[in-house]
């Protein structure tokens, strides 16, 4: 995915950047694969075709602009993941079950 | 390999205890096998010494197309023709993955084309030499694509998370490559004396340019050292040459092929084979540009670029115009 923090302003000419997304075939949700160039989008869903599903990779496709994407800063990875870290029980095996109770 | 002779941009390998904290953090994140990914912080020489590693590859993976696609006219078989076509088309994906990778860091992909064009960015020596007969299919294949798969294979746990994901699409597509070489090799085997003479002169020619592959030793190389170090090398060069030796001289044997070194023999001691190295002479001298087909490639390369530029202007209007239009209805 393109880091609009660092990538220079594309120079006139240039297609601009797609980024691709494929639903595979059993049913779970779209899954970044990778980027192209295209003229639109149209032809960004053309050539995501070609470069990222000649082999059954998937049954659905979608393009975004590479620009139009927003994403979390690394600088926060702490603020944003850590207060998670410390609450334990949102997992299931803080709980202890008895034997006797079975499968929960 | 694919990117031959990538000369690290850093001065020798700092110990932790000379780098300021922040490098310092993103070195210590690579030694415990975490990925940088493209906002992260990286040094200088980092980023400039993948933009080169990895744009060469890209290139290489495009040059790569011409000798192979000599033969999709002329292929024997209907089947046959199928198959090169698939894997030609292939290889322009592997380009475009690692164009995208490389994009990540900070290049515009004009800018690359630019700079292969203007010989500022090379490609694989390799595919400076000519395909002169079908066989040469076989063992482009074979011996090519084999050589490759060596270096890729080991780069999908490359520190740079673009790189590697790249690598992991690429590998899961390789190996056809390969074996669909070692297909037609062993069809020409089987086929008549002059078929099979063929399969063996393919072999004399790509042998030594596949060992080149690898480029020259790297032991005492401090751009080795630091790129190894960094991750985005991750075998020396003779490890990945001697695995490739092993791996590809009992199959010559199985083809009932001589590979043209008299001084091939296996060593027990090592646990792997004695071989000749290439002609590095020739090897410098091919990647200065004076290769058999260096000035056909480049040429060719230089045309498509130049010839489509119209297209590529007309697809820009039309979407414009196609834009302008939507809008106006809205």
């Amino acid at each position: 995915m393109t880091d609009q923090a660092t990538t220079p302003p594309k120079r006139t000419g240039e297609w601009p950047l797609f980024e691709v997304f494929i639903r595979g075939q059993h049913g779970l949700s779209h899954r970044h694969v990778g980027s192209l160039h295209a003229p639109d989008a149209e032809m960004a869903i053309k050539n995501a075709r070609d470069v990222y599903t000649r082999r059954n990779e998937g049954v659905s496709i979608w393009v975004v602009e590479a620009e139009a994407i927003h994403a979390s800063a690394p600088g926060d990875k702490e603020a944003l993941y850590d207060p998670s870290n410390d609450k334990v029980y949102r997992h299931p095996t803080f709980f202890d079950v008895p034997d006797e109770v079975g499968h929960m | 390999m694919y990117a031959q002779m990538i000369q690290s941009t850093g001065k020798g390998v700092k110990t932790l205890d000379e780098m300021d904290p922040q490098e310092r953090a993103f070195q210590e994140r690579i030694n415990a096998g975490g990925k940088i990914e493209p906002k992260d912080w990286m040094p200088d020489g980092y980023r400039k010494n993948l933009i080169r590693q990895i744009g060469q590859h890209a290139h290489s993976e495009v040059v790569g197309q011409l000798p192979e696609g000599n033969w999709i006219t002329r292929a024997p078989t209907l089947e046959r023709k199928a198959i090169l076509l698939a894997k030609v088309q292939d290889e322009a994906g592997h380009g475009l993955y690692l164009y995208c990778a490389a994009e990540t860091l900070g290049i515009t992909r004009d800018e690359m084309y630019e700079a292969l064009h203007e010989g500022r960015m090379k490609y694989s020596s390799i595919f400076n030499y000519p395909t002169l007969t079908w066989a040469d299919m076989g063992a482009v294949g074979w011996l090519v694509d084999g050589a490759a798969i060596m270096n890729q294979v080991p780069l999908q746990r490359t520190s740079y998370g673009p790189y590697a994901r790249a690598m992991v699409r690429i590998c899961k597509e390789e190996s056809f490559h390969q074996r669909q070489g070692f297909d037609i090799m062993m069809k020409m085997v089987n086929g008549t004396a002059a078929q099979k003479k063929m399969a063996q002169d393919a072999l004399n020619r790509m042998w030594f340019p596949s060992l080149m592959m690898f480029g020259p030793s790297d032991e005492d190389s401090v751009h080795s050292v630091q790129s190894m170090a960094w991750k985005i090398k991750m075998n020396g060069n003779d490890e990945l040459r001697q695995k490739f030796v092993d791996q590809t001289v009992p199959q010559a044997e199985y083809l009932g092929l001589t590979i043209p070194d008299e001084t091939i023999k296996w060593n027990e001691e090592k646990g792997g084979y004695d071989f000749a190295q290439p002609d590095w002479t020739e090897f410098f001298d091919v990647l200065r540009g004076n290769g058999p087909c260096n000035q056909e490639r480049l040429q060719t390369r230089k045309s498509a670029w130049e010839d489509g530029a119209w297209v590529r202007e007309g697809m820009l209007a039309h979407a414009a115009k196609k834009r302008a239009t939507r809008l106006a209805a809205e």
